[in-house]
This record gives C-alpha cells, sequence and structure tokens, in this order.
C-alpha cells in the first residue's frame, strides 16, 4: 500500500488512474523444436485463427475511421499464402520461428516494394508478432483494447504504438526502460500525456491497479492515499490558473525577450504547432522526408513538401535542420556502410560532405518553398565541429539564395571554440541532448546511462555557457532545442547562461513562458551562477528549485 | 500442371483493388491454383500477400498454375480477367 516507485519524469502533469499493462513483444526461444508436420501446421493455423478473429473483434468495437482497417488486418491473418509459407518453414523450424520466418519473408518484400506496401509491412509485423505470441501461448504483444481511462504500462512503446494512442483514454505512461530523450518521452510530451520513464519494476504492476503518475516528478505511486492524489490534482487546479494569463511572446518579467518555438518533425506537428501560441519553429527534422523512400526525393518533391510544413507558419520563423542521417539511420540510397560506432561516425553534415548532391537538392527545394510561401526560413546543420565545416555549409546554403545559416552546437569541440566557429554563420542552436552525450560519453540511447545524461550535470552547463559567451562575442543568437529547452527550471539557467530562444515540444510551451514571465534576466543570470557553482546536477537542480520565484515553485 | 502466361492489363499493376478481385475470382473458382512470375516459385493465387508481393505492373507477365481435371476453362477464365483493366471497372 502507498509504495514509490522512482523514474524520471519526461512528460508533465498528473494522472491517476488504473494500470493497462501493453504486452511485451515475444521472440521465439533460440532452441525452439521443429515438431511433426501435421502437428505444427495445425497450431500454425490455430495461431492465425485466434489473432483474425481478435482482430475482429476489435474491429466490431472500433470506431467508423479505424474498423475497415483493423478489418484489412484480420485478412492478412487469414492469407493462405502467409499461413502455407510459415507451415512450409516449419518443416525446418519450429513453429513459432516458422511463423516469424514467413512474415519476415513478406514484410521484407513490401518494404523493398516501398510506398502504399511499406505502409502495411508495420500492420503485417504486427500480425506476425500476434502470431508468434499465440503459437506460444502468450499473451498478445502491444496495446489491449482500452474500455476506459488508464495508465499504460510499458517495458517501452514502438513508435508506432505511441502514435496511435488514443488520447482520451490513455491518461498516463509509464515505461520500465527508455531515457529522457527516447521516443516515448519525445511523444508523450508532445501529446502532453504526463509521463515516467525508466521506472523499475514497473511491468510487475497488477493489471487493474490505481496509479498516480506524476510526471513532473517521474515518481509512481501505488495505490496511493487519496491525500496525496488531491493534492496533485490541487496543482494540477493551482498550474491551470497559473498558465492561463501565459500567452503571447516569451520575455523575462523586465522585457528581455526569449523566443518559445516548437520542434516539429513532419506535416501534422506543422499544423498543430501552427495553430499553437508559439513564436515559430526551432527545430524542423527533415530526416522523414528521406528515411520512408528508395530513391533520393527529387527537388519537386521536396519543395512540395516544405511547403505544406511552412505555410502554417505564416511570416513566422522556421529553422530547417538538414538532413541527420548516418548508419543508425541508414538511407537506402545513401548508404555508406555499417559503421561501428555510428553516433560518431559519418552522420549530420559528415554524410553531406559525402554526399553534397543530396544537401544541394535540399537546399535548393527549401529556397522554393521558402520563396513560395514567404515564410522566414532558416537553415542549419547537424554535427558541426570546425570553423571549416561552417563555412562549407554557410557558402553553399547562401549559394542557393536562403539568407540565413546556422548551426547546430552539439559536438563539444564546436562548443568551446563557438567564438570562431560562429563567426562563419548568422545564428547557433544548442542541440542539448547530443551535447550531454558527447559530453559525458555516454550513448543516448542506454537508459542505464540516464544519469550521466542529466541536462542539469554541471560540465554540460558549462559548455553551453561557452557556446554562448562565443556566440556573444560575434554578437550571434545562441538558441536550445533539446529536451532541456522545455524544462521551466533549466530554461530560467539557459536564459541566464545568455539563449535567446528555447525550442520545444509545444505542449511545453505555457509553462515555461510563465517561468520567464516571473524572473528578471538578471534572477536568471543568477539562478545560472548557482547551476554553474553546484558540484552534481542534483544539487544543481536543487539549488535553483530553492532559489526560484516562489509563484513558480507552487506550481511545480 | 496446366499453366498460361498472362500480361497485366490493370493500369495500375496487380495490386490492392485489381488483386482482391482476382483473389475473389480464384475463390469462386474452388480449386488450388498458384501464381508467379515466369520462372518463379509459385505461389497460392488466393493468397493477397503473395499476389501483391509480386510487385507486377501493368503489361508484366504473370505464370498461372492448376492441376484440376476442369484446369483449362479455370485458367481460361482467370487469364481473361487478368486481361482486363481492373483498376477502370
Amino acid at each position: 500500500m502507498g509504495t514509490v516507485v522512482q523514474g524520471i519524469g519526461v512528460s508533465a502533469g498528473a494522472a491517476y488512474a488504473p494500470v493497462v499493462i501493453v504486452g511485451d513483444r515475444v521472440l521465439p526461444p533460440a532452441d525452439e523444436q521443429v515438431l511433426a508436420h501435421d502437428v505444427a501446421a495445425d497450431r500454425i493455423r490455430d495461431a492465425f485463427a485466434e489473432v483474425a478473429t481478435e482482430i475482429d473483434g476489435r474491429a466490431e468495437l472500433a470506431s467508423d475511421g479505424a474498423a475497415p482497417i483493423l478489418k484489412a488486418t484480420a485478412m492478412l491473418a487469414r492469407d493462405p499464402g502467409l499461413i502455407e509459407g510459415a507451415i512450409a518453414h516449419a518443416e525446418s523450424y519450429g513453429p513459432a520461428t516458422a511463423i516469424e520466418r514467413a512474415t519476415q519473408g513478406y514484410v521484407d518484400k513490401f518494404i523493398e516494394l516501398g510506398g502504399y506496401f511499406a505502409e502495411r509491412a508495420t500492420d503485417l509485423k504486427d500480425v506476425g508478432a500476434r502470431a508468434v505470441a499465440a503459437v506460444l501461448g502468450e499473451p498478445a504483444p502491444g496495446v489491449p483494447t482500452l474500455d476506459g481511462e488508464c495508465v499504460l504500462v510499458a517495458r517501452d512503446l514502438a513508435p508506432s504504438e505511441t502514435a496511435t494512442l488514443d488520447r482520451t483514454k490513455v491518461v498516463g505512461i509509464v515505461t520500465e526502460e527508455g531515457g529522457r530523450t527516447s521516443h516515448t518521452a519525445i511523444l508523450a510530451a508532445q501529446m502532453a500525456i504526463p509521463a515516467a520513464v525508466k521506472v523499475s519494476g514497473c511491468l510487475e504492476f497488477a493489471e487493474g491497479t490505481m496509479v498516480l503518475v506524476d510526471g513532473d516528478t517521474g515518481q509512481v505511486h501505488v495505490e496511493p492515499e487519496g491525500e496525496l492524489v488531491a493534492q496533485l490534482q490541487q496543482r494540477a487546479a493551482r498550474r491551470t490558473a497559473a498558465l492561463e494569463g501565459s500567452t503571447g511572446p516569451g520575455a523575462t518579467k523586465d522585457g528581455k525577450r526569449v523566443a518559445l518555438l516548437a520542434n516539429i518533425g513532419g506535416i501534422a506537428d506543422a499544423e498543430k504547432a501552427g495553430a499553437a501560441d508559439v513564436e515559430g519553429v526551432g527545430l524542423f527534422r527533415t530526416e522523414f522526408v528521406f528515411l520512408n523512400s528508395k530513391e533520393a526525393p527529387t527537388v519537386e518533391e521536396q519543395a512540395e513538401i516544405y511547403r505544406k510544413v511552412f505555410a502554417p507558419f505564416g511570416d513566422r520563423r522556421v529553422v530547417v535542420r538538414t538532413l541527420d542521417a548516418g548508419a543508425d539511420k541508414p538511407l537506402a540510397f545513401a548508404d555508406l556502410g555499417r559503421e561501428e560506432n555510428p553516433a560518431l561516425g559519418r552522420r549530420g553534415l559528415r554524410l553531406s560532405a559525402e554526399r553534397p548532391d543530396l544537401l544541394d537538392s535540399q537546399l535548393e527545394a527549401l529556397a522554393i518553398a521558402a520563396h513560395d510561401t514567404g515564410a522566414d526560413v532558416r537553415v542549419m546543420a547537424p554535427m558541426v565541429a570546425l570553423v571549416e565545416e561552417a563555412a562549407w555549409f554557410a557558402r553553399r546554403v547562401r549559394e542557393n539564395g536562403l539568407k540565413k545559416v546556422g548551426i547546430m552546437i552539439e559536438v563539444p569541440g564546436a562548443a568551446l571554440r563557438a567564438g570562431h566557429v560562429m563567426e562563419e554563420v548568422d545564428f547557433g542552436s544548442l542541440g542539448t541532448n547530443d551535447l550531454a552525450q558527447y559530453t559525458m560519453a555516454a550513448d543516448r540511447m542506454q537508459g542505464e546511462l540516464a544519469d550521466l545524461l542529466d541536462p542539469w550535470q554541471p560540465a554540460l552547463l558549462d559548455l553551453i555557457g561557452a557556446a554562448c559567451d562565443g556566440a556573444a562575442k560575434n554578437g550571434k543568437p545562441m538558441g536550445v532545442c533539446g529536451e532541456s529547452g522545455g524544462d521551466p527550471l533549466l530554461a530560467l539557467v539557459l536564459t541566464g547562461l545568455g539563449v535567446s530562444s528555447l525550442s520545444m515540444a509545444p505542449s511545453k510551451v505555457p509553462m515555461v513562458r510563465f517561468s520567464l514571465s516571473q524572473h528578471s534576466f538578471a534572477d536568471c543570470q543568477r539562478l545560472a551562477a548557482l547551476a554553474r557553482g553546484a558540484r552534481t546536477a542534483h544539487e544543481a537542480r536543487e539549488a535553483v528549485l530553492n532559489a526560484v520565484a516562489p509563484s513558480v515553485a507552487a506550481v511545480l | 500442371m496446366t499453366t498460361r502466361t498472362v500480361a497485366i492489363g490493370s493500369s495500375v499493376g496487380l495490386h490492392a483493388r485489381p488483386a482482391a478481385i482476382f483473389v475473389q475470382a480464384v475463390n469462386d473458382a474452388g480449386v488450388p491454383v498458384t501464381i508467379s512470375k515466369p520462372g518463379g516459385t509459385p505461389s497460392p493465387a488466393n493468397s493477397m500477400l503473395a499476389i501483391m508481393s509480386l510487385g507486377a505492373k501493368h503489361g508484366d507477365m504473370v505464370e498461372l498454375g492448376c492441376d484440376a481435371p476442369n484446369a483449362d476453362a479455370v485458367l481460361a477464365g482467370l487469364v481473361a480477367l487478368l486481361e482486363r483493366d481492373l483498376d477502370a471497372e
């Protein structure tokens, strides 16, 4: 009763609802036995039939929009080619392995065919994963049918699962794995669903247990006392009241402007953020334009997409990050081969240097779309380390008729030497997620290393300070587009360090705006000095928390 | 095994709607029929997945096979179907 599990809060707010466990992906055992063929064939047929029936059942309950999609998915589970394919594989493999192989065979073909087919590959994978679980007698993987408000508890959520969550039912998310900048964290914040990640042991929660998720502190209270629930609900009410008056451009109490911008990754994000109270886009990730295509998209294809992304912002700024691919996000048409350390390899601008044709067509398309929409488009390169790289990129951008060029500061070398690197460009933007990974030599994708990647690490704050000083020496603005820009406390520290724009998930903007409005620029500088004076990340946050305006502390 | 080779008449190739119409016709015939690219491994012709993953475009050749006693009649009907532009109908 009343136990608390500590995780990492990644999406603010509180949620109180019963637990629904998201089943793990079930893998066929490595040593699975080959069965007598007729036995295997029966089991495989039964497994697929069970999956088809289950999906049909969901189709009956689903909305008019979702039902046809589910019915089509059930058809896949009844497909004779898939079932007979699996049965054929069962000659030499155990039934679960046979199902996986048959499914994978079709998935590979569909991805190869691209377009419409590639989109169906996800459904097919889902069918295969469910059939594997069914044949092994394990619970079905993925998000089950939800019949009311709930807190989803999962090992981690797949991108496709997070994207299709029913916001009206899922009021909170808790995961065993993941980290501050993992996919689940970013999407939960985008959808404004309170969430905690790295909550160890959460998969042991019994289905239906009432839990209270505090997405601010990362705490998950199991069967909490009524008093605690009331407390957090009051906090939520105070927050709503405080944020009501929080609109318009961001500024400190004494009027120093800090632009509040949105991070977006596609057309749908752009339409949502364009309608929100933000001053533009601080980070438009362009990878989606490239990742799913077999061939490099043409200039006209790209321009069409960019027009749709820019249009919702009118004359507001849109900061575009050029293609940031590499060995961990490989492109079908620009594969430079496997690398031992993709994060340290030929990614970002380094890939562009290898394939300048890709960069040039992207810049040309951006220039066309900027011209057609009249948007204030600014282009920046990822993974810049050297003055020469900044100069090379700036020349190419300007040659394409784009007026404002910048660089991401995410390599410690560039942060330390910002005084010179920034001479070459018009603005800088700190990618604090990658900067933390490279500063602390800790892989962003490793949940176990979350402490090293804490954005309050004083070493990271020192590098941010160095980057801001270098930019200031040149009279150039420096922004932040990592997750730390969306933290209402860190936002004050960053402002104090000299950052003049903060880009984040749009749902985080009101809280950051409120926090800034309650402090003068001198307050922010004082808070920054406190944070940098601390010995540990924890002490840095505590020191700042104890010194912020009471009006802000009350709603945290 | 009786086989027949036919060029796809549908302007969008053999997927989505044309594939669904073809699978329905195979099911109506009530006997096992296979489909493949010429020289490829035959797959069951009543499988949407198998048919779609052929990736057969307009004008591509596919081979149908059938062992049933009435194979000639069955295949003649299916060949006639594939020659039409099913997407336009």
